[in-house]
């Protein structure tokens, strides 16, 4: 062993310096955030809650083509539709469990008219499971919670599509 | 019988007035660890609960004691249960003969450093009885790990202790803070000051010493069995040896209660705080180191301990002891 090498481990020069570098990165500023108090930037792209969405004159997007319930790989999509009194086709049911629901993302990709969309919101920790199965009213009310934030979010990502 | 009882309820008295703060004091501990590992990570660690998130391991301990205890049904149910009530309260007694002032000691014995000595040897019996009655591999293979690496650095502690009382010539923890009254023993025994230090690391099973529970392999060594409030007995009792290891090595090094200085706004401050001051000072380094180190593998832990620790610390001895002996300083001539 070289005389430098058993000096330095002698006085643990190693060590100390370690040590130093420690004390001077406390007072550095922090690299995490004060989450729920502080929330870090979503991309426009996020899979979060799932929201069902209307158009301007309130009218349901969905036309219950089933693509979201086939393509799901999770199979968490269970719809059921019926004829309308004007004959156009609308979901009765639209139910998804979202504690099966993977949030991959692929029923906002095969919609054909962006009905079903995944939100930015990813903070809907329930005390129960019944609460995550989610019906068509909550899927609505979603979407008119949300609205804004999905529009302009599918508006900003429409260019990459 | 009267006298009986008030001779008693004065002591309960004082017992609990030394008790109840080092008790929430382990609980302020164990945030200031958390805390202190966080920030040399750049995390804000516990911030939340309270104050600073001062409450954080109040909140914790609540949590604790609503939880299910449960007991394999394997286990030696009487050692099982026992094992942390031992830990406890051997890291509890301790406390007894740290003086934190002139005359402001629980009990003032003559022979207190044995005493401390003694008490934190018998502290590995909660972990071997811990690890043995849970009667499963990882709790059995963390408590011999364990008891190993204890009895190898309490080793080489008594001779570090041998160290300083050569300089005092006293056993009591008293003496052995006032003897440095004019110089800290961390100047002329430096170097065991470090060794005592690394080696209370050992003791106590922090990192980089931290075998008998390392996660990767013993999943949580001795512990893995426990749950709930059993759990946070050892818990507190592992926090509770740390302080004292830092205080043991305030009072041994760092001049206990003394001020750094005997001049005005030093000395005017009061003894206690003085020792809290040092306690806190140690508590933070063992913090950093937790943060900086990896963890020593097995046969390097008892090699430290064994081939290079204990040979230094006698031939310190012998330096000391010589030392003291050619310059005529040898106390109570």
């Amino acid at each position: 062993m070289k005389i430098s090498r058993l000096l330095k481990t002698i006085f643990m020069i190693d060590f100390v310096t370690g040590l130093l570098i420690a004390i001077k990165e406390t007072f550095k500023a922090k690299k995490t955030i004060n989450y729920p108090f502080e929330k870090g930037s979503l991309g426009t792209r996020s899979r979060g809650e799932h929201a069902l969405r209307r158009y301007a004159n309130g009218e349901e997007r969905c036309i219950a083509c089933k693509l979201c319930e086939a393509v799901c790989p999770a199979q968490a999509i269970t719809i059921e539709s019926k004829e309308r009194d004007d004959g156009s086709r609308k979901t009765v049911r639209y139910d998804i469990d979202m504690l099966k629901c993977i949030y991959c993302g692929l029923c906002e990709e095969s919609c054909p008219v962006d009905a079903i969309v995944q939100g930015p919101n990813f903070e809907f920790s329930t005390e129960s499971r019944e609460e995550l199965y989610y019906t068509k009213e909550k899927l609505l009310e979603n979407g008119d919670r949300w609205e804004n934030v999905l529009a302009a979010n599918i508006k900003a990502d429409s260019s990459h599509r | 019988m009267d006298s009986y009882f008030s001779i008693l309820f004065t002591e309960v008295y004082k017992i609990l007035f030394l008790l109840v703060p080092v008790l929430v004091s382990v609980a302020m501990i164990v945030w200031l660890d958390r805390r202190v590992w966080a920030f040399v990570q750049k995390r804000r660690g516990p911030n939340v609960v309270g104050p600073f998130g001062l409450f954080q391991s109040l909140a914790d301990a609540l949590k604790y004691i609503f939880k299910e205890i449960i007991i394999p049904a394997s286990s030696n149910k009487l050692v099982f249960v026992l094992a942390p009530v031992v830990t406890m309260t051997l890291a509890l007694i301790s406390w007894a003969v740290i003086p934190f002032g002139e005359d402001f000691v629980l009990a003032d014995i003559n022979v207190g450093i044995l005493y401390l000595f003694a008490v934190s040897s018998l502290g590995v019996y909660g972990i071997i009885m811990g690890g043995w009655a849970s009667n499963s591999k990882y709790p059995f293979l963390g408590a011999i790990r364990s008891a190993a690496q204890m009895v190898s650095y309490e080793v080489s502690i008594g001779v570090i202790i041998i160290n300083v009382l050569l300089c005092v010539g006293s056993l009591n923890l008293s003496d052995i803070v006032m003897a440095q009254q004019n110089l800290w023993f961390v100047i002329p025994l430096f170097p065991m000051f470090v060794i005592f230090f690394i080696s209370a690391l050992a003791e106590t099973n922090r990192p980089p010493f931290d075998l008998p529970e390392a996660e990767a392999e013993l999943v949580a060594g001795y512990q893995t069995e426990y749950s709930g409030m059993m759990y946070a007995m050892f818990w507190l009792g592992e926090y509770a040896n740390i302080l004292l290891m830092c205080a043991m090595g305030s009072v041994l090094f760092l001049g206990g209660w003394l001020s750094p200085i005997d001049i005005f706004p030093f000395n005017a401050i009061p003894g206690p705080f003085w020792l809290i001051f040092k306690i806190l000072f140690l508590f933070i380094l063992f913090a950093l180191v937790k943060a900086i180190v990896p963890r020593y593998r097995y046969d390097q832990l008892m090699k430290l301990g064994w081939k290079i620790f204990l040979p230094f610390s006698l031939f310190y001895v012998v330096l000391t002891s010589s030392f003291l002996l050619y310059f005529d300083l040898l106390p109570g001539k």
